[in-house]
C-alpha cells in the first residue's frame, strides 16, 4: 500500500509536510513517483516515524541525523549480507561448515 | 510485582520534568532497539524504559501515578511495525550503503564474489544510487505493450517502455536513469514498478482473460452470432443452441501474450442470460402455456446432494 505526502503527515505524530520534503530532499527517505507525487511504502512509514522519534522524544539534531541515519543502515546493511553468508553457510554439507567453524576458531 | 517506574528510569520520586526526560532520553538512546537489533534484552529494557516515561514524562500522568490513579501499564500505544522489522527484508535494501566492504578488497577475490559489485573498489567513483518509481498503467496497455512517460517531482520525464503481457508488481529497470554517480561513477538506475489498473470488463488470469457476456431469452434457446469484446476489439463468436447461463466458451488465442515467448493465452467468456426489462403479456402468456406440457426439473441434482 502506498500513501501519499498528505497521508503521511496526518498518520505520524510531530511531521510537517516542509520536514517530510527536507528529508526526501536530503535522502533520508527514499520514496517511490507516481504522477507527478510522492508515494510512501510501510517501509517508509517506519523509518518516518523512527526519524520523528529520534527528532522529537531523543532529541537528536539535524546535524547528528546523518551519522545515525548512516551507522544504522550499515549495520542492516552488514546483517543483511552477513545472514546470506550464515545461510549459504549452512546450506553446505557438514563436514564444510565444520571446516568453517574450525577456521574461525582458530587463533588469530 | 509491578517495577516502580523511577526506578526504571533511574531517577528519584522528586526528579523535576526535565530530569526525568534528561534520563529517559540517555537510557534509549543506548537501549533503543533499532539501534541493537537482535538484542533481546535491549528490546525488554527499552520497551520498559519507554513505558515508563510514557507515564512519568507526562505531568498529568505522572501525578496520576503518583496518587496510585494508574498502574505502571498506563495506556497501551499503538502498534506500529518497528522499522527493524522491514530493515532487513527485501524492501530495506533500499536505505543500505553497500560501501561497508571496501577496505576487505585485501582479503582477496573471496569477499567481492561473495558481497558482489563493491567490495573490489576501495575508493574514488562510485555508482549513484537506484531511483524506484510507481507506475499505473490501464489495463488495456499493460496487455498491448506500449510507451509511458513518467514525470518526477522535479518536472523532467523519464520514457519507459511496457513490454506486452506486464502484470502488477512486475519492475521495469531503465539501466542509467537513476541518481547520478560520485566521483565520475556511473548513474544508478530507475526501477519503475508497475501497477496495473483494474478493467471494468476484462479480468486477467495468468495469460487468459475471462469476461461476462450478457446475451438473450431468445440468443440463448435458439442459438447465434454475437459480438463479443476482446482485448484486440470486438469478434463474432456462435452461441451455441440452448446455452444457460454460467457457460463458458473460449475464444482461443485471444488472451494475453506471455511477454518471454509472445505465446498468446485464451479469453474465456461466461454466458449470462439477461431477460428484457419489461415482460411483456406475449412472452407471459406463452410461458404460461409452454410450462404447463414442458416441467424440467434444473434443481434434482441440487436436492440429491443436501
Amino acid at each position: 500500500m502506498l500513501v501519499g505526502e498528505r497521508e503521511v503527515v496526518a498518520e505520524i505524530r510531530g511531521l510537517t509536510v516542509r520536514r517530510l520534503r527536507a528529508w526526501v530532499r536530503r535522502g533520508w527517505i527514499r520514496p517511490a513517483v507516481r504522477d507527478h507525487e510522492y508515494r510512501f511504502d510501510e517501509l517508509d512509514l517506519a523509518r518516518l516515524r523512527l526519524l520523528c522519534e529520534l527528532r522529537e522524544e531523543l532529541g537528536v539534531g539535524e546535524e547528528a541525523m546523518p551519522l545515525i541515519l548512516s551507522l544504522m543502515d550499515q549495520v542492516y546493511g552488514l546483517r543483511r549480507e552477513l545472514r546470506r553468508l550464515a545461510e549459504a553457510i549452512g546450506a553446505e554439507p557438514v563436514e564444510v561448515r565444520e571446516r568453517i567453524l574450525a577456521r574461525l576458531h582458530e587463533a588469530p | 510485582m509491578a517495577e516502580d517506574l523511577y526506578a526504571v528510569l533511574g531517577v528519584d520520586r522528586g526528579a523535576s520534568q526535565e530530569e526525568i526526560r534528561k534520563a529517559y532520553r540517555r537510557l534509549a538512546k543506548e537501549l533503543h532497539p533499532d539501534f541493537n537489533p537482535g538484542d533481546r534484552t535491549a528490546e525488554e529494557r527499552f520497551k520498559k524504559v519507554s513505558a515508563a516515561y510514557e507515564i512519568l514524562g507526562d505531568p498529568e500522568k505522572r501525578a496520576r501515578y503518583d496518587r496510585g490513579e494508574i498502574d505502571e501499564t498506563g495506556a497501551e500505544k499503538p502498534q506500529y511495525r518497528h522499522y527493524r522489522d522491514f530493515a532487513e527484508t527485501g524492501a530495506g535494501e533500499r536505505y543500505h550503503t553497500g560501501r561497508g566492504f571496501e577496505d576487505f578488497a585485501d582479503l582477496g577475490d573471496i569477499f567481492s564474489e561473495l558481497f558482489g559489485r563493491t567490495a573490489r573498489r576501495r575508493a574514488g567513483p562510485m555508482r549513484g544510487p537506484d531511483l524506484r518509481y510507481h507506475l499505473v498503467v490501464d489495463f488495456l496497455d499493460a496487455v498491448r505493450g506500449g510507451r509511458r512517460r513518467v514525470v518526477l517531482p522535479d518536472g523532467s520525464a523519464l520514457d519507459v517502455t511496457i513490454p506486452a503481457g506486464i502484470e502488477s508488481g512486475q519492475v521495469i529497470r531503465l539501466r542509467g536513469k537513476g541518481a547520478p554517480g560520485f566521483e565520475g561513477g556511473p548513474p544508478g538506475d530507475a526501477l519503475v514498478e508497475i501497477e496495473v489498473r483494474p478493467h471494468p470488463l476484462f479480468t486477467r488470469e495468468g495469460d487468459d482473460i475471462r469476461v461476462t457476456l450478457p446475451i438473450t431469452l431468445d440468443e440463448a434457446v435458439l442459438g447465434g452470432k454475437v459480438e463479443v469484446p476482446t482485448i484486440d476489439g470486438p469478434v463474432r463468436m456462435t452461441i451455441p443452441r440452448g446455452a444457460s447461463s454460467g457457460r463458458v466458451l473460449r475464444l482461443r488465442g485471444k488472451g494475453v501474450p506471455d511477454p518471454r515467448t509472445g505465446r498468446r493465452g485464451d479469453q474465456y467468456v461466461r454466458l449470462e442470460i439477461v431477460l428484457p426489462e419489461q415482460i411483456d403479456s406475449e412472452l407471459e402468456t406463452f410461458m404460461r402455456r409452454w410450462r404447463e406440457n414442458h416441467a424440467y426439473d434444473p434443481r434434482a441434482r441440487l436436492r440429491e446432494m443436501a
